[in-house]
């Protein structure tokens, strides 16, 4: 079905991908107060690969050693997979809803998991439940129920119309913001956490939340590629995809649920993120082209880059002082996308 | 356009579509249907068999049923009363990826606007033959080449949908139909956005497509002159019910078409083949 000509160039690209990946993290593992040189990160990093012990030798200070493996790298580590689920999640949102503007919060996701991080917030409960997770645990949650609101609501004799299911989002993003909204006011603090954590931070996170968020990423990364061709399918409109064989219904359940869920882990550890799934896919899709196959591993790739970048800037560019992610990735994507958009526009007047 | 005939050499017919041919002389069973939107009737009590080859072309006023008969036959809506079988089947019974093997469907609406090119709508087709991984128990390359040739798409394989025009957007249509390979296809007011020159195109490639193939029939069309040109046998809906069923020289009369479209007409032999003609008369001095 590929022609050796689609399958180089599916490879060349998949290739410069994991290339910018790879040089991103030891790019941004050098970015901090205590300098370290490339050479240094490259073979702490190699050390630590089982089998490579015995070829890098430990010929660096054990307090860099100390720095980059319990300081930077579960940083890094936690932005690549926030990254790759925000973007993975785009793609599939924008695949189902064929909306431009659909995004992994478009259903809600953002704004439920926000009103139980306000919520506990606000009643002084950030570790009485569950201790350090009580946090992302209710986020977790009060996130995937807003989602099945919005799609009982969405619900009709067994279909979901995607028109309704996209106004059914933006109701309730919008009354649960208003709830938000609601509990900053009654705040007394000057610096307030529910408006903090509504923008996004990846600080003193540690590995522990990696090792909850790998794993329940690479689930649900395997499961939406393996939703690639469907997608593509879909893309023709629902009535062609069904005439091709394909259960429409099933398959938007299946994808829909899926990105939801991977947002909601990835919100519920960082906070809103917002322009990330959004934007990756979008800017993805003009340089690689509309086939899921590739745009899905692609979007991971991609957002996983984007936000270890923008986590980079946001501990470094004012340190000691962090800036909330969320305002760097929106800084930063904003311009590069509407640059795109233009360069697409002036090509297509010339083609 | 190239002859057809070397369509079955590239796999076009496969193994399980000769059987249920073979098996059964009626492509379509259609008995009793009736459907209704609330209380609206849109079919009242239809019946009919479309034959094994057979072009069988509905023709009727707005709101005579006809897009509502094709999507049920089609299973894009339930079916509210009556049986339909495809191949001696209910169409119900079949899966929803086994019936796309058997019988594909061509909208009215042309493709939307994508970025994707010709030739990957094509190959687009072959969904329904291909295991959840995209591999094939054969290599579908060459029909694939072969349908792009074809429908003269050869050149445009690399272009984006969204750079064609409304005739080219209809033929990357017509090359996803075929590489689906089915043996019963469904078309729904094919001819509607294109001029007299692909109007003619198109239609002939689905002639020579159901000669060479045995391929059935079933279409929509609001052209009755075209109506009168392909089809083998004409069905006439009218307010939901079967009012004139046969060959078009047969259905093709003054009286029928007056008495369903409530126009005057005249009709007249076409001056180069067997076939009826309908000129529309008006009152207009």
């Amino acid at each position: 079905m590929k022609s050796s000509k689609g399958l180089s160039r599916i490879t060349a690209i998949g290739a410069a991908g994991i290339t910018l990946l790879l040089l991103s993290i030891v790019g941004c593992l050098a970015v901090g107060s205590v300098h370290m040189p490339f050479g240094e990160i490259t073979r702490i990093l190699l050390h630590h690969i089982p089998g490579l012990q015995d070829l890098f030798p430990p010929t660096w200070e054990d307090a860099s050693a100390q720095i980059m493996m319990k300081v930077r790298l579960p940083r890094v580590m936690l932005a690549l997979f926030v990254g790759a689920s925000l973007g993975t999640a785009g793609a599939a949102f924008q695949g189902v809803l064929r909306n431009p503007l659909a995004d992994p919060y478009t259903l809600g996701v953002s704004s439920g998991a926000s009103v139980g991080a306000a919520v506990l917030i606000t009643f002084n409960l950030q570790l009485a439940l569950f201790g350090q997770w009580s946090i992302p645990i209710v986020a977790f949650v009060t996130a995937v129920m807003t989602l099945l609101v919005v799609l009982l609501m969405a619900r009709h004799s067994g279909k979901m119309a995607i028109e309704t299911l996209i106004l059914s989002g933006v109701v309730v993003n919008a009354f649960l913001g208003a709830c938000v909204s609601f509990m900053v006011s009654m705040s007394k603090q000057t610096v307030n956490d529910i408006l903090y954590w509504t923008m996004g931070s990846l600080a003193l996170r540690g590995w522990q939340y990696v090792l909850i968020i790998a794993p329940y990423f690479l689930i649900t990364f395997i499961i939406l590629c393996a939703y690639a061709r469907p997608l593509n399918l879909l893309s023709l409109g629902e009535r062609q995809a069904a005439h091709l064989g394909l259960h429409v219904e099933r398959t938007k359940w299946i994808v829909l649920l899926t990105a939801t869920l991977v947002t909601a882990g990835a919100v519920s550890v960082s906070g809103v993120i917002g322009f990330v799934g959004l934007v990756v896919p979008h800017m993805l899709r003009l340089m690689i082209g509309p086939d899921y196959r590739l745009l899905m591993p692609m979007s991971a790739i991609g957002g996983a880059i984007y936000v270890m970048w923008a986590d980079t800037i946001a501990r470094s560019i004012l340190a000691p002082t962090e800036i909330p992610l969320g305002v760097v990735t929106a800084f930063v994507g904003a311009p590069f996308f509407a640059y795109l958009l233009i360069r697409n526009k002036k090509k297509q007047r010339l083609g | 356009m190239k002859r057809m005939s070397s369509l079955q050499q590239h796999g076009w017919v496969h193994p399980d579509q000769d059987r249920a041919q073979a098996a059964c002389p009626h492509a379509l069973q259609i008995s009793h249907i009736h459907h209704a939107y609330g209380s609206r009737a849109i079919l009242q009590d239809l019946s009919f068999q479309v034959k094994n080859g057979e072009w069988v072309g509905i023709i009727g006023p707005n709101g005579s049923g006809k897009s509502t008969l094709l999507s049920l036959l089609s299973r894009a809506e339930r079916l509210q009363s009556g049986h339909i079988e495809v191949y001696n089947k209910p169409i119900e019974a079949y899966k929803r990826k086994e019936l796309s093997q058997l019988m594909a469907v061509l909208q009215q609406e042309a493709l939307p606007s994508l970025p994707f090119s010709v030739r990957e709508v094509v190959e687009m087709g072959r969904f329904p033959h291909q295991s959840w991984f995209g591999g094939e128990k054969q290599d579908s390359t060459a029909l694939v080449d072969h349908i792009m040739e074809q429908l003269e798409l050869t050149q445009l394989a690399e272009q984006p949908l969204e750079q064609l025009s409304g005739g080219q957007r209809q033929r990357a249509a017509l090359g996803k139909l075929m590489a689906q390979s089915p043996s019963l296809v469904l078309l729904d007011e094919p001819t509607t956005y294109l001029d007299i020159h692909h109007q003619v195109q198109f239609m002939d490639v689905i002639s020579e497509w159901q000669q060479d193939c045995g391929l059935t029939v079933v279409s929509v069309l609001h052209d009755l002159n075209l109506a009168a040109l392909y089809c083998d046998r004409i069905l006439v809906l009218h307010q939901g019910q079967l009012v004139a069923d046969g060959a078009p020289e047969d259905i093709m009369t003054s009286q029928i078409l007056s008495d369903v479209f409530e126009t005057r007409t005249v009709i007249v032999p076409h001056p180069e083949v067997a076939k009826p003609q309908v000129l529309i008369c008006t009152d207009k001095q």
